[in-house]
């Protein structure tokens, strides 16, 4: 008698999937239930870059608010891509939201022109949280929040400006690695041409995030959703990742918890805010 | 099967090569089910295999009504025909053979499950678990001609504790659970399901049942389930095969299909048992909370020899 061999199917290293349906439907609801029921505030306000995330978000915001409800803004500086504007327009013209564009280059140099040594990093670093003073003041403007953009990636890797990405005080794809972002904008309708493109911080010509990180999202996103389950690094190799990839990662991981939290307050008193005197955020 | 490293010669700990035969057996004839379960081993030569899992009944069918008293075998000639199985074909090799039979001891008849250490010089039988729930309901007839066991046990193997559930005995969850509680990280079971149920989608409404049932063990108590289906006809009554391993976070790692006499080959990373405990604890919750919940005096057990003998 022979036996048929079924053998358990060899793991490659993937990214996790995503249910986009379910997905949408939740972070509608969340969106709802932050902006509408919580705080009573109709409106979101969300900055455009021409990448897929703030994309998303608008996408998402509109589904869950109404396009009328959802303030996007162009925030280009003097050396922003055109590709990237029109790009962020092409969401505009897909939803039908308001949109408005304005140019933080006066407001960028006018700071800068007294650090002229500074390097590319300080600068982009400069750029983004000139982006979010903007938004916040015109959340102010227009009785709205500011609704925040950064995909669980590039939390986990740090690879974002402390005080600027991830200041909104909601954020709805937090929690999605690059790559389930990717799907669930297929899902949502958003343009193919912000989908298909290297995602990019734009802050410098040919500048792509892949570049910047050393790996592919596919690759970060699927040794991400091993390590933060726990496994060692010898695992991680046993799972198909070279030892270079799970040391770029893991590195990366390691070095940026602090950017996962509120800035480090010195203890004193037994009353010390978030240490003693603790409420949830909603209460 | 994923392939991992092991240094001279020994096994890996973190990992167990684990075979299901699943067989489909020929009604009542022992001898030549024995040579297709030596024939599976042959089959096997190829890469590691630490642990083979056969279902319930496998080398004489399930259905045997009476048949039972005429098949049933003494645990001690069972291992060593299996031994034998092993060594006639695949010599001084090392392996651990879990397997079902019915089981006669000294005149009292049990549907057993062993599970066997086969040495290079002699086999030991490290475990013999009596299953506990003889259905006895519908198609099934088992307490008519048999005798139940009384406890589920959690032995110690070369890769860990684990525990042998037959069939019925995981449709109950408190089973399950007080293997994990005493300590099981595998449960294995070998099992004999007749298919049933056709108002489902894609597969027979039993098959979706026993997942689910399986899956749940698993992910309650963080353990891996390793369940071997026997498969083939018995009299009308198709047996539902689908043997196939369960991983702690209840992930179906492979799965058999329903009719095919086939071996199913998975690695278990035994590593992953305590990753799942760390995020979903809910075995050491029990392990705190279980002995209140005894002592509930609502429950309807016994209270020591006076109230037994008071009722």
């Amino acid at each position: 008698m022979t036996f048929t061999i079924v053998e358990a199917p060899l793991e490659s290293p993937r990214p996790p999937g995503i249910d986009c349906a379910v997905t949408a439907d939740w972070l509608s609801a969340f969106l709802r239930d932050e902006l509408t029921l919580r705080r009573n505030i109709s409106r979101a306000v969300i900055g455009l870059s021409g990448g897929v995330d703030s994309a998303v978000t608008a996408f998402l915001c509109a589904r869950a608010l109404g396009a009328e409800n959802v303030y996007t803004f162009r925030l280009p500086y003097a050396t922003s891509s055109a590709a990237s504007l029109a790009d962020a327009q092409t969401v505009v013209d897909a939803l039908g939201v308001h949109c408005r564009t304005i140019d933080i280059t006066a407001a960028v140099d006018g700071y800068l022109q007294f650090e002229p040594d500074a390097d590319a990093r300080r600068r982009g670093n400069v750029m983004a949280r000139t982006r979010m003073l903007v938004l916040f003041d015109q959340s102010a403007k227009l009785d709205a929040l500011p609704v925040g953009t950064g995909n669980k990636t590039e939390r986990m890797l740090g690879y974002f400006t402390w005080h600027a990405d991830d200041t909104p005080p909601v954020n709805p794809l937090g929690d999605l690695f690059k790559t389930q972002v990717w799907a669930l904008a297929r899902y949502l309708g958003v343009p193919k041409v912000l989908v298909d493109k290297a995602p990019s911080a734009d802050l410098e010509a040919d500048q792509t995030d892949e570049g910047d990180l050393g790996i592919t999202y596919a690759r970060a996103d699927a040794l991400l959703a091993k390590l933060l389950l726990g496994y060692s690094d010898a695992q991680l190799v046993e799972h198909g990742f070279s030892p270079d990839e799970v040391s770029l990662v893991r590195g990366r991981v390691d070095a940026t918890h602090w950017k996962r939290h509120l800035p480090t307050t010195a203890m004193l008193t037994n009353t010390a805010i978030n240490e003693f005197y603790l409420r949830p955020v909603d209460y | 099967m994923s392939t991992h490293a092991v240094s001279d010669g020994r096994i890996d700990p973190a990992r167990v090569g684990v075979a299901i035969v699943q067989m489909k057996p020929a009604k009542g004839r022992y001898a030549e089910n024995l040579r297709a379960g030596g024939e599976a081993f042959e089959q096997l030569r190829s890469g590691r295999t630490d642990l083979i899992v056969f279902p319930e009944a496998a080398f004489t069918g399930y259905f045997l009504e009476g048949a039972v008293y005429d098949l049933a075998l003494s645990a001690p000639r069972f291992a060593g025909d299996l031994a034998a199985t092993w060594r006639g074909t695949r010599g001084d090799a090392e392996v651990d053979i879990v397997a079902g039979f019915y089981e006669n001891d000294g005149g009292t008849y049990y549907n057993s499950a062993m599970y066997l250490h086969v040495g290079r010089d002699a086999e030991h039988i490290v475990h013999l678990h009596r299953k506990l729930f003889l259905p006895t309901y519908g198609v099934f007839d088992e307490e008519r001609f048999l005798s139940r066991g009384r406890k589920v046990g959690a032995f110690q193997t070369r890769f860990g504790k684990m525990s042998i559930l037959i069939c019925e005995d995981a449709w109950h969850a408190i089973v399950p659970t007080i293997a994990a509680v005493k300590g099981a990280r595998i449960l294995l079971v070998p099992s004999a399901s007749p298919g049933r149920g056709i108002e489902g989608e894609g597969e027979l409404a039993s098959i979706t049942r026993w997942r689910q049932t399986l899956v749940s063990a698993a992910v309650e108590h963080g353990v891996f389930v390793v369940y071997a289906g026997l498969t083939g006809f018995e009299g009308g009554k198709g047996m539902t095969g689908n043997s196939c391993a369960i991983d702690p976070r209840g992930n179906v790692l492979v799965q058999a299909p329903a009719s095919e006499a086939c071996i199913v080959r998975v690695d278990l990373d035994l590593r992953e048992i305590d990753l799942a405990r760390a995020g979903l604890p809910l075995l050491g919750d029990l392990e705190a909370v279980l002995p209140d919940l005894l002592l509930d005096e609502e429950l309807p057990l016994p209270r020591g020899v006076r109230d037994v003998y008071d009722r």
